[in-house]
């Protein structure tokens, strides 16, 4: 057996023995995590500065602080999210039990990128760990580094059986990917995302998608230039490009290209200063192979800033490239490293148009003044997300779906939906063997009678909440009629009137001119004008 | 006649002029569908009839009623799901606009199963409309009669250039899932589902799949056999037993066997008279094909058949039979049954029963029959299935509320109601920030320091947070 079979099918026994199913027990992990994570800062850090050159802030804000904001979130919330979820009832229904139950799945299969080793391995696990399953950890063999921390120290602090971290290159892999799991969790390229899903057909295994794909962001002419060449610059660098929702390339409009370079240009001077290669917090490209696709995508451009590299160091610097159209190289691929394309466009129509072309990316930005621009921009696009004058930050939000659409991926996570992701939602109807009298209508001998009783009441749906809704409304507007009513009496007995006759309830004659007699339901009152409180004659 | 991409290109020119976006025109297609259904229902009903000889009473009830009951669902609430779904914050996104947005998939493709030929390609239908897709309906050439009323009822009622009936068998098919999609519905079995999902996989397209499986019902502690026999036959024997939810096996202790076993009879004449094959309300087997695998079991089985057993080969019957003493290796284990016999299955304690059904692929259904709360309580911690129904068979899955869908080999995804609005929609994410507080921002622009740190930790709280 192999080393893969082998962990899936440990993973497999333990998950069948039911421990992950008490919420404590996943809360108990979740706080090791936690633990692992704030204790393992530095051995985390210095693994992520090996694969990446990321400084150790850079890890700390890139990669630990989301895995932690997302394992507290799920202690709080777990018992929540956990909960059955009750659902609208039915006429026949009503005294039943109809809730939705989220269920574990089983045995998930976690497989990891490189460019946030920590960060894009650990937030799927938090929801795979809150939702009760065992999950098999596959670390990108790329961040070498990084994947032998997590092999090393991850087992100390989670139950081995339950979680076991297995690492290797494409063959082990391939056999991973060749055991049976109940949900597959990827992020990484399409390329790679079209054979996990292939693998998984082959076991009906569904599966998340987190992919890729060319993040455009396109600048209004018309809006804060020095602000939004600020926010592009810091999301377009970060990790030296090599984010998957880093904006891939930016369109505007030819007048206003020169001030973008500029600005851009300032800003890459005063975040990594005149010389980013001995900057602490500016990063490299992850290897070699990398580095060169990365050299040849600068092909038939014009570089207008930065362009110099250092192969040995995979150093690429902050670039921007000008003369780009959609035929350029640059344009063929996401990019994923430290090169900012600029194409220009008349406007948002043509914009829009361009965009449209191509796949669906994981995120469209669009920095623009103009609220009717950047709904058009919305209303007429499709992408994971929209982020609309920022980059990046749509990712720090965990009650908003983080995923893809199209062959940016299928899914998402983050929060709440990390959990339902990785949970199976089942439907839940108890009933009682009582009420049988009821049934009948719908069991042969089939009649015309019954068809129509059974077509009215066995699928009408009731809204149990605007029928409670409805009742106080009732309620309130008989209050509401009693006490104008009451308040009607009281001011009447205040004013002088006089009637000639009235109407009499149950045999009592009163015979007085200058009274007003009422009549409420069966009482009838009568009013004396010398302010005598009213007197009930019959009830 | 057209060919498939020339039906495609039409449909995906139809949607990138995206006139099924506004909820007007959503409206007006799923009122034009309440149209379809209601102007022709006896015409559907004679259809099914046809295919597969169903009672009247089951056609409306599980084919048009049902269909008309999701109509009025999304009719109802298709504006409360169109609306953007706005979301709690973090400090520093506070004064930012953050929602989640439902938008239409483009171009979706939902394949039929022949056994309710109509529901299941009409319900998802609506949800895919509602959610404002092009959809492809390729109805299942099985059910022969329905596939051609669809055919043509779909193109009169509905707009010729969004929706599209895609016809034929396995070679069409499989030509069809050749085309990209942007989600492929597909109901029915296991071995067609890896064919849909491979092809599928290759232009990543996302996929929902409502397969089927054994589903178990246990009946154990204590209960009123009557009652319990009538729910078991109505929901076992329903459509001749070809249902996905159908009970498919019984597992009970020898006294209860003794004691359902005359309450079944009883019931099934009650319900079909003496002579079964006679009755208007019993349905028949879809084709020679599988009346032919149905009676290979029955003749493999080393069970006893205690109820029933007649059969027909010319009139595609096979009477509602109840077979006792099966092992767990019996034929009748083998595979989803999908017919009119009921295999029971003698197991002493109820946790043998929940560690036998721990054995098998997870179902649709899973059932239990008992007056005991803590019998249905157990049943329900120690199994997992796609839904589960204690006290009666079926019947959950016509609740719109209820997501309805499977789990491993019963499938993946769900629908009915607001769930099919969902699986037919991309959750979009929606984050429109300000231009102000840009002095905030300078917290996260190098060069870093331990200060802006913990600044920024602050700020983006864990409430709601996590920042990359």
């Amino acid at each position: 057996m192999s080393r893969q079979q082998l962990a899936v099918q440990r993973a497999r026994k333990s998950f069948q023995t039911g421990k992950t199913k008490p919420l404590e027990s996943r809360i108990h992990q979740l706080r090791n995590l936690l633990r692992f994570v704030t204790e393992r800062r530095k051995d985390i850090a210095e693994a992520v500065k090996k694969d990446l050159s990321k400084s150790e802030h850079g890890t700390e804000l890139f990669e630990t602080l989301g895995v932690e904001g997302e394992i507290k979130l799920a202690i709080e919330k777990l018992a929540e999210w956990a909960a059955p979820r009750p659902v609208e009832k039915s006429l026949l229904t009503v005294s039943d039990e109809v809730f939705v139950h989220p269920e574990p799945l089983g045995v998930v299969l976690i497989i990891g990128a490189w460019n946030y080793p920590w960060a894009v391995t650990l937030q799927p696990l938090v929801g795979a760990i809150a939702a009760g399953n065992a999950a098999v950890i596959k670390p990108s063999e790329v961040c070498c580094h990084s994947a032998k921390v997590m092999e090393e120290l991850l087992p100390r602090y989670l139950d081995k059986d339950l979680y076991p971290v297995v690492t290797g290159g494409v063959p082990e892999t391939q056999e991973l990917l060749r055991q049976r799991f109940d949900h597959i969790f990827y992020t990484g390229s399409s390329t790679v995302g079209k054979l996990v899903m292939e693998a998984a057909a082959r076991n009906l295994t569904p599966v998340t998608l987190e992919l890729g794909g060319k993040s455009p962001c396109y600048i209004d002419k018309n809006c804060d230039i020095t602000v939004a060449c600020r926010r592009i610059t810091w999301g377009k660098f970060v990790n030296c490009g090599q984010t998957c929702i880093a904006p891939d390339y930016v369109l505007c409009e030819p007048s206003i290209q020169s001030r973008v370079q500029e600005e851009i240009k300032n800003c890459i001077k005063e975040f990594y200063t005149d010389d980013p290669k001995t900057f602490e917090d500016y990063g490299r490209i992850i290897n070699k192979r990398h580095f060169k696709r990365i050299m040849a995508l600068m092909e038939g451009s014009t570089v207008v800033v930065g362009g110099d590299s250092d192969e040995s160091q995979c150093y690429i610097a902050p670039t921007v490239l000008k003369n780009v159209t959609g035929e350029s190289k640059v344009m063929k691929e996401e990019i994923f490293g430290p090169l900012l394309p600029i194409i220009t466009v008349s406007g948002v129509d043509e914009a829009i148009q361009f965009i449209n072309e191509r796949e669906k990316p994981l995120v469209i930005y669009v920095f623009s003044n103009e609220n009717k621009l950047i709904k058009r921009v919305i209303a007429e696009t499709s992408s994971g997300a929209l982020l609309a004058n920022d980059c990046l930050v749509h990712f720090t939000v965990s009650s908003l779906p983080f995923g893809g659409v199209g062959h940016s991926g299928m899914g998402c996570y983050h929060g709440r939906y990390g959990f339902d992701q990785l949970s199976h939602m089942r439907s839940c109807l108890i009933k009682q063997l009582k009420m049988e009298g009821v049934n009948s209508m719908r069991y042969p001998p089939h009649t015309a009678k019954k068809l129509g009783w059974a077509r009215f009441f066995l699928l009408k749906q009731i809204n149990l909440g605007r029928l409670r809704r409805m009742m106080l409304l009732a309620m309130f507007v008989g209050v509401a009629s009693f006490v104008v009513q009451s308040l009607y009496l009281i001011v009447l007995s205040h004013v002088p009137a006089t009637y000639e006759s009235f109407k009499c309830i149950k045999g009592t004659e009163v015979k007085e001119s200058n009274s007003i007699v009422y009549q409420r339901w069966d009482q009838v009152i009568v009013l004396q004008v010398s302010k005598v409180p009213a007197m009930k004659l019959s009830g | 006649m057209e060919s498939q991409s020339q039906v495609l290109e039409r449909l995906r020119t139809a949607f990138e002029s995206r006139v099924t976006i506004p909820e007007k025109f959503r409206r007006t297609q799923l009122t034009n569908l309440m149209s379809m259904i209601k102007d022709n229902e006896e015409q559907i009903v004679n259809a099914l009839h046809k295919d597969l000889t169903k009672p009247k009473f089951e056609a409306i009830l599980s084919e048009v009623e049902i269909v008309m009951n999701e109509l009025h669902c999304a009719l109802s609430n298709l504006t409360s799901w169109m609306q953007p779904e706005y979301v709690s914050k973090n400090l520093a996104t506070k004064l930012d606009e953050c929602f989640v947005r439902r938008e239409p998939l483009g171009v979706v493709l939902i394949i039929g199963p022949w056994n309710y030929p109509m529901q299941l390609l009409i319900v998802p239908l609506i949800g895919a409309i509602a959610a404002g897709n092009c959809v492809v309906i390729k109805p299942s050439e099985v059910s022969a009669a329905t596939d051609n009323l669809i055919t043509e009822l779909i193109p009169k009622y509905l707009s010729k250039d969004c929706y599209a009936v895609v016809r034929g068998g396995a070679k069409e098919t499989q030509a069809l899932l050749k085309n990209r999609f942007d989600h492929i519905f597909y109901t029915g079995s296991q071995a067609v589902a890896r064919v849909v999902l491979q092809a599928a996989a290759v232009h990543l397209t996302p996929v929902t799949l409502e397969l089927g499986g054994k589903c178990p019902c246990l009946i154990y502690g204590r209960v009123n056999a009557t009652a319990a026999a009538h729910r078991l036959v109505w929901s076992k024997f329903f459509n001749a037993g070809q249902s996905c939810v159908a009970p498919d096996y019984v597992l009970c202790s020898k006294a209860t066997c003794d004691a359902l076993v005359p309450a079944l009879r009883q019931v099934l004449e009650d319900f079909y008279g003496s002579d079964i094959q006679k009755s208007p309300d019993m349905s028949r087997i879809v084709t020679p094909k599988h009346w032919t695998r149905l009676m290979g079991l029955l003749n493999r089985t080393k069970g006893k058949v205690v109820v029933g057993g007649e059969h027909d080969e010319k009139d595609r019957y096979i009477a509602p039979t109840v077979v006792v003493d099966v092992a767990e290796d019996d034929a009748l284990m083998e595979e989803e049954i999908f017919g009119p016999i009921l295999p029971i299955l003698t197991i002493e304690s109820l946790e043998e029963s929940i560690k036998l059904t721990k054995t098998k692929e997870k179902p649709l259904a899973f059932y239990v029959f008992s007056d005991e709360s803590s019998v249905v309580k157990k049943v329900l911690e120690n199994s997992s299935s796609g839904g589960f129904c204690s006290n009666d068979g079926i019947v959950h899955m016509a609740l719109p509320g209820l997501p309805f869908g499977g789990v491993g080999n019963s499938g993946f995804g769900h629908y009915h109601g607001h769930w099919g609005f969902e699986a037919f929609s991309h959750q979009r994410a929606v984050m429109l920030r300000g231009w102000a507080l840009e002095k905030l921002n300078a917290l996260r622009y190098p060069p870093y320091s331990d200060e802006k740190l913990s600044w920024l930790r602050w700020t983006t709280s864990p409430k709601s947070c996590s920042i990359m």
